[in-house]
Formats: C-alpha cells, structure tokens, sequence
C-alpha cells in the first residue's frame, strides 16, 4: 500500500498542474498514471491558448466569447474563472521556460481563433501542447513529485453509503502494468481525477488510443453523476486511416473541399453560401457526411480537401506541417493530389460533474481537465478554451484537495441545488445487467473507515484480475469495436431519435456480451490484453449514458443536432444533462444552467457568426 | 508473396512437457494457454489461407518474447498477415495483428501521431517510430524488433527507465532568478534565440537516438544525445541567464557528457523529429571549449 496526502490520477496537462498545485500548498503529492507523463495526450494540441493578456483585450470579453460559444450552457461563474485566471496561468508557463512563439518585441505571440472578439490564442508553433505537457513535467521532475507511471487505476475507494452525497473517497487501487502487482493508493486528503478524453468510445477520433474515459466511468459508478455526455466535438478534417487531425488552417489558407464529383459542395449544394469551407465545424462535418451518404463520397466514406491552387510556395511557407501530417499518416502528397478528410470525434464537452473548486459530489473526490464537466464549455467547446482549463482548473482542484480555504462555491454538485427529474421512458432497458447492485457497485466497498475501504477495493481489484486472466470466454476487442461503430453511426453529427434508440439496442448486446468477456494472454507483464479489456467496460458506461442524454434532449444546441428538433428551446432546455449510476440503474436528471455571472447575466443570443 | 502457415503449432505442444510436476492451478493455466495458443494457430492458419487468396496483403515478422509464458521465454519470431489499405503505417499493422488474430501481441503506443513517443522500434533494421512508417516505403517481409540495446521486457516492449534517468539527470528544467517586476509581465525572448532552440524543443523521448548509439551502447552511463539534446534547449535559451548556462556547461562536460561523441550521426538519422542532435553537441563542445578558454 501507498500513501500520501493527494493523489492525481492522469498526468496530461490537468493531472501535473494540480500536482505542482497541491505541493506548493503544502501536500505530499503523487501522481498515478497509466502513460509515463509525457506520452499524454496534451501533447497533440496544436492551436493554443486563450488567455486576455493584453490591454486592448479583456477577461470579460472572453467570458462573453465562451458563454456565447457555449450556447448558453456553459455555467457563468467557472466560466468567469477560466478567463479571470487563464492570463496569469499563461504567464506562469512562460516564467516555466515554455517556449512560446514571439513578436518583434519579444512578447509572447497570439493569433485569431474561431468564435474569439480578439487574438487570445497563444500558441507555441503548431505544438502548443507538446510544449506545455514538457514544461510542466519538467517542473515536476524539478519539484521531486512522486510519479507512479505505468499504473493502470482501476478503481475509486469509497464508502458505501446510500446517497452519494455521503460518500468518501480514501484512495485508489491501480495495477501496475509492468509487473501485474494490485496496489491501493491511499489519499488523506483527497483523489483528483485528471484521465482526459474518451474519443475511443467512437471509432474514428483525434484522440489517442489510450483516451478511454476511465476516469469518467469510474467516478460515475463510485456515485458521481456524468454531465452534458451529449455534447461531443467532431472536427470536419480529420484523416480517414488514424484520424490525425488537419488544421483549420487549410480551409483558413483557402483550401477546398471537393465531392467525388467534383463539385465544391460547400456552396454547390448550398450548405454555407456565405462562409463555405470556413463555416463552423459542425456544418463542415454535417455537409461532408451528408454528401458521403448521398453518394458522392469517395470509396464511400471521405472527402478531398485541395490545397494545390495555393501554389508550392505559399504551402511550404504556411502549411509545411500539414504536408507532413498527410505523408506520414495517410501517404498522401498535398502539393500533387487532394488529401482525403472526414470528420472525426474531437472532444467531449461533458464529463464529471464538478463545481468551480473541482470537487465533485463525493467527498474528498475532485476532477479537473477534459474528464471533469465545470462547465466552461457548455455546448459547445471554442477552439483554444481546453488548454486553459486544464491549468486554470487542474490549479484550483490542486489547492483545494491540500486543503487550502477558497471559500464557498457558487455552482453545486449532484442534488444539492434546484435540480428536476427527465421526464422520458426509454423503450430499451439500461444500466447493469441483471439490474441493481449493491450500493456504489464497482466503486465501493462494504466498510467505512479509510483502511478497511481501501483493502476491500484492492481485493475485489485483484479478484476480478485474476477472474479475466483464468476464465474462458470472450475478447473484448470485438465488443469494443462494435459499440465504436454503433456510436460512429448513430450518434454522430447526425441525430434521430429511432437511431438513437436502436443505439441503445446495441449497447445492451454489448453489455450482454461483455459478460463473457476474458483475457486470453496469461502473463502478468505488460499485458495490454488486460488493460485494454477494463478499458472496454468504462467505454460502455460512456457510450450508454451519452446516448441516453441525446435521446432526451429534445432541441438543437451546439454540437448537439437532432432531426426531429430543429432549434434551440431555451424555455425548456437551459438546463445541464445529469446521468447518475444509481448503482446500476441509470437515472436521468437535470439542474439549471447558471447565466449569472459576477456582475452581469448572460442573457442568450442565437450563436451566429 | 509467402504464405506460410506461421509456426505457432510446434510452440504450443512444448508447452506440455512442462505441466508434469505443477500444481493443480498451473495445470489449469497451463491448459488454458495451450488452448490460446491451438486458438491462435488455428486462427492465424486460417488467416494465411485467406491472405493466399488475396493479393493486397503484407507479411510481418515480429519479434516475441515473454519472460513468464511458456513457448515465449525463448525469444522467436511470428508471421501476420495484414490485408493492405491505402495510408497503413507499420502501428496499423500490428494493432490489425493483435485485434484480428493475437491479442497478447505487445506494443506501446497511444497518440498514433508523432507526439507521444511511445513506439520507437526496430524495423527493417532502423530506429523507427511505427505510426510515422508508412508500409508503402518497407520492403517486404517486414521485421519488427524491439529497440536494440535495451532490455526487452515483453515482445516489442522495452525498459525506458536508463533513458528516463539519463534525462532527468542533466537537471531538464527552466531555471532563473530574474523575473519581470509586473505581475501579468513575460520574460523577453528574441524571435531569433526562439529560433535557435525551436528544433531542440521538439523531442518526444521516443529513445530511437540512444538505441541508435554506438557509444551508449559502449557505455552505460554516456548521456546520450537525448539529454545532451535538453541540456543544449536550456543553455542556448538566453532567458536563463549567462550564469545558468555556465552551470549547464559544466554538466554536459562531465566525463560522460559531450566529450563522449565521436560524431556518428547515427542519431540524427534516425531522430523522428529531424533534430540535427549532433549538431547540437558539436556546438556545445564548442561552447565548452570558448568558455574553458575564458577562464584559462
Ligand atoms: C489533436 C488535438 C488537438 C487539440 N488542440 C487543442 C488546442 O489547440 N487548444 C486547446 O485548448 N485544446 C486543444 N485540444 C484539446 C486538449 O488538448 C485536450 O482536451 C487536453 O489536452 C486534455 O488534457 P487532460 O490533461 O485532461 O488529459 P490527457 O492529456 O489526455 O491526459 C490524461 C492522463 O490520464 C491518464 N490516465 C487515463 N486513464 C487512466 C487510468 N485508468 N489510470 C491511470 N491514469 C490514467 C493518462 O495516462 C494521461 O496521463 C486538442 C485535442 C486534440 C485531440
Ligand atoms: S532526440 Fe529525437 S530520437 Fe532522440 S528521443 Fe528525442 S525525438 Fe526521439
Ligand atoms: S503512437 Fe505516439 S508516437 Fe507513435
């Protein structure tokens, strides 16, 4: 057993700056990760971060950009923290060393961004994220933090109580990948989740293999409610063999998007007629997908996007990376031949519900960067808003769980403030099979005191290790497969409510399934078969609860489009998706969306540009 | 293109011989992955016939090792047979490999981008990262290996922990003690000295430049450029400070620093982010030896 007083799950962004937090506020801190830190996903950003750094530009106006983009679903006040913080959190990495671009005057450089009143995305090349993931390591290897990497975790310690609201969280259990050891992790102080995004649930993503929800899925089934899951991200260019994301810097430059026939179907067939190839990504991504499945796809499933009329001179100058991108992932060459692109899921606006301190509804449980839902992005993420929030709130978790005082939060967690029931009956039955488990089922255990907690997790942990690697059955590869095909489907850009519903068939089929699933290598080292086999059980979780939320949400909002509901509803629907667990039975509810902010409300707009 | 039926079969009956003096739970074991490995063969036979009938499919010889399953302690290689797409890299093969016919197949690899650095490996004889190696440039059949001189712990999985010390060992982070006075206030930095670290930044500690190393193979506690490589990102940041990059000079000269390369550029070659590495070391010796002279 380990002990120490935080622990941070995830070593992206969010997990090393609540690190670097929690220490600097006194805590013996360890961070518990599954990739050695810099093999995190942070490191593929590219674009930037927003922050108000300069006179011209404001906080407020940032936060009237993010509530704005957000369709109003975003919640004002941890939407006031992002942009009040973001500038001195930006200054910060640089006194870190981050290598930023610059300007003449040696200041760090900003560019425009989509959806932004001002040129707040600073940006370190076209590898913002690689830049930021090393700084901050690099101050963690300085700082002399604990990392314990190659941990898979598996579970939350927590007690067992009823309600969740008085629940505890003591630690974590996680295998050790390279030796096969179960381990419990006990936290005094407080466990802060920060696994990232869960692009696997879907099976074309720019996400990275390892993006698979865990921490969502855990903290869900320990009792906290997953928020906003219905709110998916999908990127209009992404390449169709990995999904390798190309910028929106092609379509900026004046790159094209073609149909197999030819036609520059953007405003031949009449989707943008102003904006074309520079509409939002949402309309890009419906109007390729449309066009695919009309027939006018190439081998069915992608688009061209052609830059060659901008000339070798202008690509090599502005978009050499992207030359690179398209030959190495794809084999494709952007200077002679058009590149295919599809859209592809990006990012996950929802996740664990969190208030603005990052503390969730358990006790001692906090959740900070892509995994957590504040919310800043509402329903809809403006491109350049993910970066801050990792260290804006990935701080803020951080000095909470060492115990500093930061006074009362204003937006509340679980059913603590106003909150109301979904009325809607799904026709297909959802949650564990063979229905209700004992109370926190998979994230609890039958005693209350923090050793006792963390021992029973830890055996059952190694219970169920040793139950996948001696029994016969299934390979979860194939059910993985099948929900991410389902997902890509059905619940993409497009939404209707019978494929919705018939989604919800096939999630059952796979929870079915998963029933029998096995581990068929036997070895104890590395065994990829094992971790990747707990991974498919978190992606079912996901995959069910966001479907769940975008049957019930009956408008058009953000990202979220149905065919059925063409607009926006704000009588009915300013309001946040909650899927709790239930201990096996999900139940559907909704509370509030906070507009007021500080000082003003942010009384809803239509989100056109 | 062969269609060899891959030699698992003969593997899978040693491992009985083994079982006679087990307990009852290592008789079960034993049994269940003989009959994984009957599975496997079976599948990947079937696999075989089928890549027979199809034309666009390519042979892959991986290397296999695992130190607690019996038919894998001794290190041997296995044939996949892939079916082609347009855009494959070598990480789509081995994932195809290990999601169609051998889920105990191991490899690290998460962003499939070039960033995270997980999966540099042997192919064909060169330090590659496998996302970034399109099929269409390998010649055939395709040798997979872990990287060489390093301590193999399953399959294509090597220890990374030498590389990680070796790292952290040139003190690899920012360091000052001159901020700006204003609270929102940046440090300057000329466009010109950005540039001049911008490739250095780029590393992903993939590992391909010490495994490609003849003197780190030599010897065990030579930096490697790697690290010499962020020992010269934060000498050469003039925001650290003349006397910060006297320090750094005087790490990367210890006995096992700069002094060590002999200018191969084996490294360089294989660097996924073409960072021009023994460029880097051959100005820090150059700085080292300026810098020496000053003081002599
Ligand atoms: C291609 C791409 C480009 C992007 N560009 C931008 C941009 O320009 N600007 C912007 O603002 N945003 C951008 N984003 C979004 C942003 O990069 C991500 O939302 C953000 O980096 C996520 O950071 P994180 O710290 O939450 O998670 P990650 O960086 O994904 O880290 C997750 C960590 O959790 C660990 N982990 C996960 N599960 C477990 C487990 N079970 N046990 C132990 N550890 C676990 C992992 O090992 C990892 O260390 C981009 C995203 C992508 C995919
Ligand atoms: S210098 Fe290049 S080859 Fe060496 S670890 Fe860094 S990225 Fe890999
Ligand atoms: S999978 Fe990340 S570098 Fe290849």
């Amino acid at each position: 057993m380990h002990e120490h007083d935080v622990i941070v799950v995830g070593a992206g962004g969010a997990g090393l700056r609540a690190a670097i937090a929690a220490q600097e506020a006194g805590a013996d801190v360890a961070i518990v990760s599954k990739l050695h830190p810099v093999r995190s996903h942070t490191g593929a950003a590219e674009g930037g971060i927003n922050a108000a750094l300069r006179d011209a530009d404001s906080w407020q106006d940032h936060a009237y950009d993010t509530m704005k983009g957000s369709d109003y679903l975003g919640d004002a006040p941890a939407v006031e923290a992002l942009c009040q913080e973001s500038p001195e959190e930006v200054i910060q990495l640089e006194h870190w060393g981050m290598p930023f671009s610059r300007e003449e005057d040696g200041r760090v450089s900003q560019r425009p961004f989509g959806g932004l009143s001002f040129p707040r995305t600073t940006y370190a090349g076209a590898e913002t994220g690689h830049q930021m993931l090393h700084t901050m390591y690099e101050q963690v290897v300085k700082r002399g933090v604990t990392v314990y990497d190659e941990w898979h975790v598996m579970d939350l310690a927590v007690t067992d109580e009823d309600d969740p609201a008085d629940r505890t969280c003591h630690g974590v259990v996680a295998y050790d990948i390279q030796s096969g050891e179960v381990s419990g992790f006990r936290a005094d102080n407080g466990v802060i989740l920060a696994t990232g995004g869960m692009g696997q649930v879907f099976d074309h993503t720019t996400n990275a293999v390892a993006n698979t929800g865990d921490g969502v899925a855990m903290a869900y089934r320990a009792g906290v409610p997953m928020e906003d899951m219905e709110f998916i991200q999908f990127h209009p260019t992404t390449l169709p063999s990995t999904g390798v994301l190309i910028s929106e810097g092609v379509r900026g430059e004046g790159g094209i998007l073609y149909n197999s026939e030819g036609e520059r179907f953007m405003f031949e067939h009449g989707y943008a007629n102003n904006d074309g190839e520079l509409a939002s990504r949402d309309v890009v991504s419906r109007a390729e997908l449309t066009e695919v499945n009309e027939g006018r796809g190439i081998e069915d499933e992608y688009v061209h996007l052609d830059m060659r009329h901008l000339g070798e001179e202008r690509i090599l100058d502005r978009l050499e990376n992207i030359l690179h991108l398209a030959e190495d992932f794809e084999g494709a060459d952007g200077l002679t031949e058009p590149m295919p692109v599809k859209p592809g899921q990006h990012y996950a606006m929802g996740g664990i519900e969190t208030n603005e301190h990052g503390e969730t509804a358990i006790d001692g449980l906090y959740a900070a960067g892509e995994c957590a839902c504040a919310s800043v992005h509402g329903a809809n993420r403006l491109g350049g808003n993910a970066l801050p929030e990792l260290i804006v709130f990935g701080k803020r978790a951080g000095r909470h769980a060492a115990g500093e005082d930061m006074g009362e939060a204003t937006v509340t967690t679980g059913k603590d403030g106003e909150w109301e029931a979904a009325d809607y009956e799904f026709e297909i039955e959802v949650g564990e099979t063979g229905g209700k488990g004992p109370a926190a089922a998979d994230g609890g255990a039958v005693a209350s005191d923090a050793e006792s907690v963390l021992g029973a997790t830890v055996e059952r942990a190694k219970d169920r290790v040793d139950e996948l690697l001696a029994r016969k059955g299934r390979n979860h590869a194939e059910i993985r497969s099948k929900v991410q095909e389902t997902m890509t489907a059905n619940v993409n850009v497009f939404r209707e409510e019978g494929r919705l519903e018939e989604t919800l068939g096939d999630l059952r089929e796979a929870r079915e399934a998963y029933k029998d699933v096995a581990v068929s290598d036997p070895s104890r080292t590395f065994n990829t078969d094992l971790i990747h086999t707990m991974e498919t059980r978190n992606i079912l979780d996901i995959a069910e609860a966001l479907t769940m939320g975008a049957l019930a949400r009956k408008e058009f909002r953000g990202a979220h489009w149905r065919k059925e509901h063409q607009e926006r509803k704000d009588e009915n629907w300013l309001k946040h998706t909650l899927v709790s667990w239930n201990d096996g039975e999900p139940e559907l509810w909704y509370k509030p969306t906070i507009l007021e902010g500080e000082n003003k409300t942010y009384e809803p707009k239509s989100r056109s540009y | 293109m062969s269609t060899q039926i891959p030699k698992q079969t003969e593997e899978s009956s040693e491992t009985e011989a083994e079982t006679d003096v087990a307990s009852k739970g290592d008789e079960r074991r034993a049994e269940k992955r003989r009959r994984a490995a009957e599975e496997r063969a079976r599948r990947q036979a079937e696999e075989a016939e089928k890549a027979a009938a199809d034309e666009d499919t390519i042979e892959l010889k991986v290397f296999r090792y695992d130190p607690e399953v019996e038919g894998k302690q001794e290190p041997r290689f296995d044939t996949f047979h892939v079916p082609f797409t347009k855009g494959m890299t070598v990480l789509d093969a081995l994932m195809y490999s290990r999601d169609n016919y051998d889920s105990s197949l191991t490899f690290r690899h998460s962003c499939r981008q070039a960033v995270c650095g997980s999966d540099a490996m042997f192919v064909n004889g060169g330090q590659k990262l496998a996302c970034k190696t399109q099929i269409v440039d390998l010649e055939e059949p395709i040798r997979v290996e872990p990287l060489p001189h390093a301590e193999v712990e399953k399959d294509l999985v090597v220890d990374m922990e030498h590389f990680y010390d070796q790292m952290e060992a040139v003190e690899p982070y920012f360091q000052t003690d001159e901020y700006p006075d204003g609270e929102l206030e940046e440090q300057r930095q000329t466009r010109e000295n950005r540039e001049k670290v911008k490739m250095s930044t780029r590393c992903i500690w993939c590992g391909a430049c010490m495994s490609s190393c003849n003197i780190a193979a030599g010897d065990n506690e030579y930096l490697g450029p790697a690290a010499i490589n962020k020992a010269y990102r934060f000498a050469m940041d003039e925001r650290e400070g003349e006397e910060m990059k006297q320090k750094r000079l005087e790490i990367i000269e210890q006995e096992h620093g700069v002094w060590r390369c002999q200018t191969q550029f084996s490294c360089t070659e294989v660097c996924p982010k073409d960072i021009p590495l023994t460029e880097h070391i051959q100005e820090l010796k150059r700085e080292a030896v300026k810098n020496n002279l000053k003081f002599w």
